[in-house]
């Protein structure tokens, strides 16, 4: 963190957290590259959190780049686009990145096409009212591009009696490798700043904060400048580099310095978050007519040839993505999609990058290295980690125990699985992997008990 | 490409560099310049008592694990420190054989009973300490004080089991403490931190353990928590007592350097597996370890009580992970 390393300092932090290798100058400086089309595309119908998409093409169809090809399936829903001109191949189980087959499109790309986005303007944001705003971003498919793909919309709409006082972009990108937020922020931080302007006039938050981690200090003095050029209440938020500092209750205690209440919403503090990513393609929804169809992946990892920061089309094959990418070398061991601290491990490389893929990951052997597990010697480093103050220690032991409702009364719930427990632990005991069980099976038991009542 | 195999597990794929060996050895190293100003002070003596503690330990360490290879419950190197610790709690004319019935009990009955690394509740060499002192109270009380022959090993080492052993020495000394109690005489700060007085191996030398300790800190190996909290205790209690009758008691510097306290302070009372788990706990557990050692120490019945205090405290240590828990963030 000195400026020797080209940080700039900051201070404004959560408690706890942990500091693993960042990895990020693998492709930190490496210019977005736009992906070549291929042949084929995969488009998962259910890629967002909640509700899958309903299809509205049929195969055989032909379809244009940036047509809608499903509707969102309920209000917690988004809509599917086309990422190219092409041909609708399919409708059936296909490989999803979560391991299991699900309904997805499938297009084959017209190889004659020009793939220009022939669609026609958008009304202007400054004549329409809240209600036309939310749908209009929920029919252009955009969710939250830091992970989780929940539908942006769904925060967007504030319900009756609740007001938004502050906007909170995450540029934090805490995850080791991950560089795809940072090349947004430092190439297209006009749309980011644009689409702050948008959606203030709807929110109607009296100031908006960006939060950026000090290791991005580019993307620090590009949004500051443009933000102060804009006159726009904006305040760029240089925080401390730890993970997870991108979680977003981190984020809020660490520039607000309040705790956002178990089970509760940032909104119940009157505070919006959102991915600088998501905020840039609002700004391309109204400005360019574009919905979401395709996003910035880091293709990186120390197995693969050439770690590169690209604009893939949503539904491009990861094999596809990483060949772009000079391949992967023969050390390679695992591949995931998203960072190494919570992302998920790929066994099929026909799987698609979807709308919430932040990167491909290529790990070598050397890096995952299975350790052997000893007891727990109760170092406390878990505790000490644990950014919202479990016991991970004792709840290891009660998941071992399958003691799950021993687990609850922990507050085993509360757990957003960043893995930092697991992560410290000498004894290399599967903490957070036994939690995601454990949660699993809290969620299946009282499922059945509300079932049964 | 196409051939290649892919493993699936799961996330994270990161991991911090510190794994329980390696912990365990960082404090084994630590260690060893300890040991070292004993073998200087004690000479063969020292020597020849580490030596059986250690392997003591290791082999009843391997004999509860003997369904599994050598290697698999000896290499987190618990064992071995187990050994050390020991033998730096023993009195440098300590019967051998009595050594080696310490180091069997420290880990049966201090660790394997309980379950392993890990799931103890009591220290385990201060839990063959214990045992020690209650089997041979007259051994293990008995000083005899550096005297500057490296081989000149202490007759009493030697002696055949069950027997105690007739001191041949001509020389037997009080230790520090000893002194301070029977005879409201203080030894010197500048022997207390160079370590040539009478007294268990690895209590004399407070330099070193000051030392040792500062590096495991630096490591965050040992909980600053518990360090702070002895040592602040420890002074104010005494320093009030201090203040009333200096004649009469100690001064607080003389009672953080003389004993066992700070060998207790750096490597016993701070041992991870028995101490508490959160902030506050370890305040409450070090405040109580302080005042129990002033305690015993100024009214007990016996001069030194560094080993009761952790052992006390480590029985309340279950109960204190109990009620000094951590507010979970947003409750």
């Amino acid at each position: 963190m000195s400026a020797a390393n080209g940080h700039t300092t900051a201070t404004m932090t959560f408690k706890h957290g942990v500091h693993p290798e960042e990895f990020k100058e693998l492709s930190a400086d490496c210019a977005i590259e736009r992906m070549p089309f291929v042949k084929e595309y995969t488009l998962p119908l259910g890629q967002h959190i909640g509700a899958p998409s309903k299809p509205i093409v049929k195969k055989g169809d032909k379809v244009q780049r940036g047509q809608k090809i499903a509707n969102a399936g309920g209000f917690v829903s988004v809509a599917l686009h086309s990422p190219v001109d092409g041909t609708v191949k399919d409708i059936t189980l296909m490989p999803h990145p979560n391991g299991t087959l699900q309904q997805a499109i499938s297009i084959i790309a017209d190889p004659f096409s020009s793939q220009l986005l022939k669609l026609p303007p958008v009304a202007n944001p400054e004549q329409i009212d809240a209600k036309t705003f939310v749908s209009m971003v929920q029919d252009a498919g955009i969710v939250g591009m830091g992970g989780a793909a929940f539908p942006a919309h769904v925060k967007f709409a504030l319900p009756e009696g609740k007001n938004c006082k502050y906007l909170m972009l995450n540029g934090c990108e805490c995850e080791p490798f991950l560089t795809a937020d940072h090349r947004i922020m430092v190439e297209h931080a006009e749309e980011i700043i644009d689409g702050i302007r948008i959606l203030n006039r709807f929110l109607g938050a009296k100031k908006t904060y960006i939060a950026i981690e000090a290791n991005k200090p580019d993307a620090i003095t590009i949004l500051n400048d443009l933000a102060n050029k804009s006159g726009l209440p904006i305040e760029v938020c240089p925080l401390k580099v730890k993970y997870p500092q991108g979680a977003e209750k981190m984020m809020i205690t660490a520039i607000l310095g309040k705790e956002v209440p178990s089970g509760k919403l940032p909104l119940d503090l009157e505070i919006v978050v959102s991915n600088v990513g998501t905020i840039a393609s609002i700004s391309d929804l109204f400005r360019k007519s574009k919905p979401l169809i395709e996003r910035v992946v880091t293709v990186t990892g120390t197995a693969i040839k050439r770690p590169s920061n690209v604009l893939v089309p949503i539904g491009t094959p990861m094999r596809d993505v990483m060949n772009l990418c000079g391949g992967i070398t023969d050390a390679s061991a695992r591949i995931l999609l998203g960072g190494p601290m919570m992302g998920a491990v790929q066994k099929d490389l026909d799987a698609p990058v979807l709308k919430g893929t932040s990167g491909i990951l290529v790990l070598t052997k050397n890096e995952v290295s299975d350790l052997d597990e000893y007891n727990c010697i109760r170092c406390s480093r878990c505790v000490d980690a644990c950014p919202i103050y479990l016991n991970p220690s004792l709840l290891g032991m009660l998941a071992k125990k399958g003691l799950w409702d021993e687990m609850a009364e922990n507050n085993i719930m509360d757990c957003f699985e960043c893995a930092s427990c697991s992560f410290v632990c000498p004894s290399a005991i599967p903490l957070v992997q036994s939690f995601r069980v454990g949660k699993g099976m809290l969620r299946e038991k009282w499922g059945r008990e509300k079932e049964k009542a | 490409m196409e051939s290649k195999q892919l493993y699936v597990s799961t996330s994270p794929f990161l991991k911090d560099k510190d794994t329980t060996p390696k912990i365990m050895f960082t404090v084994v190293y630590t260690l060893i310049p300890v040991l070292a100003v004993s073998f200087y002070f004690f000479g063969l003596s020292a020597i020849l008592i580490t030596a059986v503690a250690i392997f003591s330990c290791m082999i009843t360490e391997w004999f509860f694990n003997r369904d599994k290879p050598i290697t698999s419950s000896l290499k987190d190197g618990s064992a071995l420190i187990t050994g050390m610790l020991l033998a730096l709690t023993l009195p440098p004319g300590f019967p051998l054989w009595m050594v080696f019935v310490g180091g069997v009990v420290s880990i049966g009955m201090g660790k394997m009973i309980w379950g392993g690394l890990g799931q103890n509740v009591f220290n385990p060499a201060l839990v063959g300490r214990g045992f020690l002192q209650a089997a041979f109270p007259t051994a293990i009380t008995t000083w005899s004080p550096p005297d500057g022959r490296f081989f000149g090993l202490r007759g009493t080492n030697l002696a055949f089991p069950f027997y105690q052993g007739k001191s041949v020495d001509a020389i037997s000394s009080a230790t520090p403490l000893s002194k301070m109690k029977f005879d409201h005489q203080f030894e010197s700060i500048s022997n207390l931190l160079l370590g040539n007085i009478g007294g268990s191996l690895g209590e004399t030398c407070g330099l070193i353990l000051i030392l040792c300790g500062a590096y495991l800190l630096y490591k965050k190996i040992i909980n600053w928590r518990i360090v702070a909290s002895i040592i602040l205790t420890v002074m104010l209690f005494s320093g009030i007592f201090y203040l009333i009758d200096p004649t009469v008691y100690p001064s607080p510097i003389f009672m953080i350097l003389s004993g066992g306290l700070l060998l207790g302070t750096v490597y016993m009372a701070t041992d991870l597996v028995t101490s508490p788990l959160t902030p506050k706990g370890c305040w409450i557990y070090g405040i109580g370890i302080g005042l129990l050692v002033v305690l015993i120490r100024l009214w007990g019945g016996l001069p030194e009580g560094m080993m009761y205090a952790i052992l006390l405290m480590n029985a309340a240590t279950p109960l204190i992970n109990r009620f000094a828990k951590i507010r979970t963030y947003g409750h």
